[in-house]
């Protein structure tokens, strides 16, 4: 069906809203570094310290995408098509790795193990907490494929295996490139892990430049090649953007692929992913055991601690309610009215999410204190920080499930005399709504374990969860940081478990 | 009540005026700051809105801020964040019978900010590794050969930063240059702070490490025992060494409160006796007051033979940075 182009000069507008939030720090970064002067930037860029940054930081991305992409699809084809005993147990340890921070995990390894350190140790720490952004979108997929094509693939003599390659991996590409997407630029934002077990990125020469000296100048300019990077990676991985047609179910119930007979590999591959989970969850949860039993510092009055708690829950309630606010007009704009326009705002959306929480912080210090006053030192510009920095989650899920729902419902309601916002209201917006709730459940966690901005831009007086945990632990005060960083990666692990129940999986009829 | 009136309307939030409030930010751990500020509110009725932040990044804020800080007072962990803002000529000069109490080479020259605390830098080791003995005298002797592999350092640390401009300063540009080069060649164990390199000293997997002497007080205070019960030992270099050098923690005032009485009440506080031994007893370092006992388990500042460096000389960090940079010892 042929559907007439409709321009949609309302979620044009707000989109244009959501993407000039997302440049705010892009515009700071200009213009400071324009104020540096081009002998600076010169000095600072062209050196072969950049060039060894530049290569290092995404061989890094690089290495751990691709880790990540692996160990995502393996576990959730695993978890999702086979007959892998535990299915559900795994589906949920397989997300709980994103409630915790890289920054506890990488302290976590560096402790247990002497001499953990160097790019193989962050390209360790980084995928085990990162490759869930693959898992949870392509485990999601897997269950919504139609199982068609696979059954023709192999009554067609087929391999199992070139099914797989051929068909199935084809099918869930746009899943587990978006989740890769975010991955890499995950990695080129990070600072926890990689400046714990000390690997050299762009992002540790921006914090080094802060710190040593207190180097505005030098580490903004650096952060400015940052945003190059990542606007190489985004073209990159447009390029490679396949423009396959979208299937949608229609009508009919949906109906769930054979689960494949892994025969005599079903405990080896249940060992596996145990031994997954051992090493992305059980580390960290030991060597927090043991900083408890070990040290004698505590924790402030429990009232202290429930109030962070509480300025956690409600600050990540703030910034993923914002965030999801702004993004929802874009996700329905790229999904609805595709095109070369919506994928520049869609990719610009993107472009500050690898730059580091300090940069994001400071851009909107000086946002704040220049254009917006009334809001500075607020939950709203903090809010707005967060926005800045993970809307790029938020769109992913809504693109995603926009682009899931069959666009002929919307044009039935259009024809039968509901004005937009009616076809807004009744049609796509319930339609979306589970990408929503995704979205929001994986924004609320990221918000929950940032620190950099939320140091930044808090307002004054409001301790959370990740700021009580890093005070305590710059005194050495490791058994009164214990019990944040547990409720921390408790806490965070609530929305993890929404995600893996969102998939499906936990549901998932066991037809075999 | 007089606050306010001293001070030009437009510039004096109305908070600082009738309910006695000020905004402090700080660059030191909230941990050990917040017992301190809730004492001086008991005993003075001034709240502090206190917002608490890694000294560089805070540093960062404020230049940001310019006259719109809502700050009163910042309180840093490090003169070269000092120096920093007051370079951008942010800082009020702190009145002279305040400034007074703090010996002329623990503030800035120009009195735009005071020191609160000292800190000795110290070579932290362990005497399983390194007989008392042959520890070195001169912390440029950390370059030789019997030394490589066991020499734990933190070069992205303000405090290691401090100490490289003292030796530009005290043995010239060739010599720092020389110094970091050997460091870097002699294997280093680099680690992100002074607090890793402390923990490894004393489990034995480091030999010696270049850190702050306080370190010694936190660690041995999480543990739940005193500083001279851990295996860590420390080791003051002798004879106005570089590897002795002493810094400081302190306040500057911003401009807008100059005549901010409160602000003015704070600064003293910090300066006073019960605060000095605040100092000494919960975050190990030494009052900068004359009369106020140090921590047990470190010689009496006035015994330490400190290099002659004037901390007004430190704040010239570029040329730092980029000697440390070229080093090759941070990215």
């Amino acid at each position: 069906m042929i559907r007439k182009r409709t321009r949609r000069p309302l979620l044009l507008t707000l989109s244009v809203v959501t993407v000039a939030v997302a440049l705010v720090p892009v515009a700071y970064l200009t213009i400071r570094t324009a104020e540096a002067g081009w002998a600076r930037i010169a000095q600072e860029v062209f050196t072969v310290r950049t060039a060894r940054l530049a290569v290092r930081t995404l061989g890094l991305a690089a290495v751990v995408t691709a880790a990540c992409a692996v160990l995502g699809v393996s576990s959730a084809f695993l978890v999702v098509r086979t007959d892998l005993p535990g299915r559900r147990l795994f589906a949920v340890l397989a997300a709980l790795p994103l409630a915790v921070p890289t920054y506890i995990a990488a302290f976590a390894w560096r402790s247990s193990i002497d001499g953990f350190e160097g790019f193989w140790a962050a390209a360790l720490v980084l995928t085990l907490c990162s490759y869930p952004y693959v898992f949870l979108p392509t485990a999601a997929a897997l269950i919504n494929a139609d199982p068609a094509q696979e059954e023709v693939s192999r009554s067609l003599g087929r391999s199992a295996w070139r099914t797989f390659t051929g068909v199935t991996l084809r099918q869930v590409r746009p899943a587990y490139a978006a989740g890769s997407l975010l991955v890499a630029l995950y990695v080129l934002s990070d600072f926890g892990a990689v400046s714990i077990v000390r690997t050299d990125t762009f992002t540790r020469a921006v914090f080094v430049a802060f710190d040593l000296g207190f180097d505005r100048t030098g580490a903004l300019v650096l952060s400015t090649v940052l945003v190059v990077l990542t606007m190489l990676v985004l073209a990159g991985e447009t390029a490679t953007r396949r423009r396959g047609a979208r299937y949608a179910h229609l009508g009919g119930t949906r109906r769930a692929a054979a689960r494949l007979r892994l025969g005599r590999a079903r405990w080896p591959a249940a060992a596996a992913l145990t031994a997954v989970a051992g090493l992305a969850l059980g580390v960290t949860a030991v060597s927090l055991g043991l900083r408890m039993v070990q040290g004698v510092s505590r924790p402030g009055a429990w009232a202290e601690v429930a109030a962070a708690m509480g300025n956690s829950l409600w600050l990540s309630f703030a910034g993923a309610a914002l965030t999801m606010a702004l993004a929802l007009p874009l996700g329905l704009l790229t999904a609805k009215a595709p095109g070369p326009l919506a994928t520049l705002l869609d990719r610009l959306a993107y472009v500050s999410h690898a730059l580091p929480g300090v940069v994001i912080g400071l851009s909107l210090v000086s946002f704040g204190v220049t254009l917006a006053y009334p809001l500075y030192q607020t939950t709203w510009l903090l809010a707005l920080g967060y926005a800045a920095l993970f809307l790029p989650l938020a769109l992913a899920a809504v693109t995603g499930a926009a682009a899931q729902a069959p666009p002929v419902l919307e044009d039935v309601a259009r024809s039968l005399g509901r004005g937009p916002l009616g076809v807004l209201r009744t049609v796509t917006l319930p339609l979306v709504l589970p990408g929503i709730g995704a979205g929001a459940a994986l924004v609320f966690l990221t918000c929950m374990k940032e620190l950099p901005a939320t140091l930044l831009l808090r307002p004054t007086g409001v301790d959370t969860l990740a700021t009580e945990l890093w005070t305590h632990t710059t005194v050495a005060a490791y058994a009164a940081a214990a019990p944040y960083a547990a409720l921390l990666v408790l806490l965070s692990s609530v929305p993890a478990w929404l995600l893996t129940a969102r998939t499906g999986i936990l549901t998932a009829e066991t037809s075999r | 009540m007089l606050a306010g009136c001293g001070g030009t309307p437009e510039n004096e939030p109305a908070a600082a005026g009738a309910d006695k409030k000020i905004t402090v930010y700080s660059g030191r751990s909230e941990s050990l700051v917040k017992p301190l500020l809730e004492r001086f509110t008991q005993e003075t009725g001034i709240a502090v809105e206190a917002r608490y932040g890694n000294t560089a990044a805070m540093a960062g804020q404020l230049l940001e801020e310019g006259d719109r800080s809502p700050a009163d007072a910042f309180f840093a962990q490090d003169a070269g964040a000092l120096g920093a803002v007051a370079k951008k000529g942010m800082f009020a000069t702190i009145p002279d019978d305040v400034a007074a109490k703090v010996p002329e080479i623990y503030r800035a020259g120009s009195k735009e900010w005071v020191g609160v605390t000292a800190r000795s830098r110290v070579l932290v080791y362990n005497p399983d590794l390194v007989a008392e003995a042959d520890l070195p005298k001169s912390v440029f002797d950390l370059t030789k050969p019997e030394w490589k592999g066991k020499v734990g350092v933190a070069p992205t640390n303000a405090s290691f930063q401090a100490f490289v401009t003292a030796i530009r300063v005290q043995h010239g540009e060739e010599k720092a240059k020389e110094f970091l080069a050997g460091l870097q060649a002699n294997d280093p164990q680099i680690r992100e702070g002074n607090g890793p390199i402390l923990e490894e000293v004393n489990e034995g997997k480091v030999a010696v490490g270049l850190i702050n002497h306080y370190y010694l007080g936190e660690l041995a205070a999480e543990r739940g025992t005193t500083p001279d019960q851990l295996k860590a030992k420390l080791h003051f270099f002798p004879d106005g060494d570089t590897g002795a050098l002493v810094n400081v923690a302190g306040v500057g005032v911003l401009k807008k409160a100059a005549e901010n009485p409160h602000v003015r009440e704070f600064v003293t506080y910090l300066l006073s006796e019960d605060a000095q031994k605040y100092f000494a007893e919960e975050t190990n370092e030494y009052p900068v007051v004359a009369g106020v006992d140090p921590p047990a388990y470190v010689p009496p500042l006035d015994q330490l033979t400190a290099p002659d460096v004037d901390l007004n000389d430190l704040d010239e960090l570029e040329a730092t940075i980029a000697l440390i940079k070229e080093s090759g010892l941070v990215p």
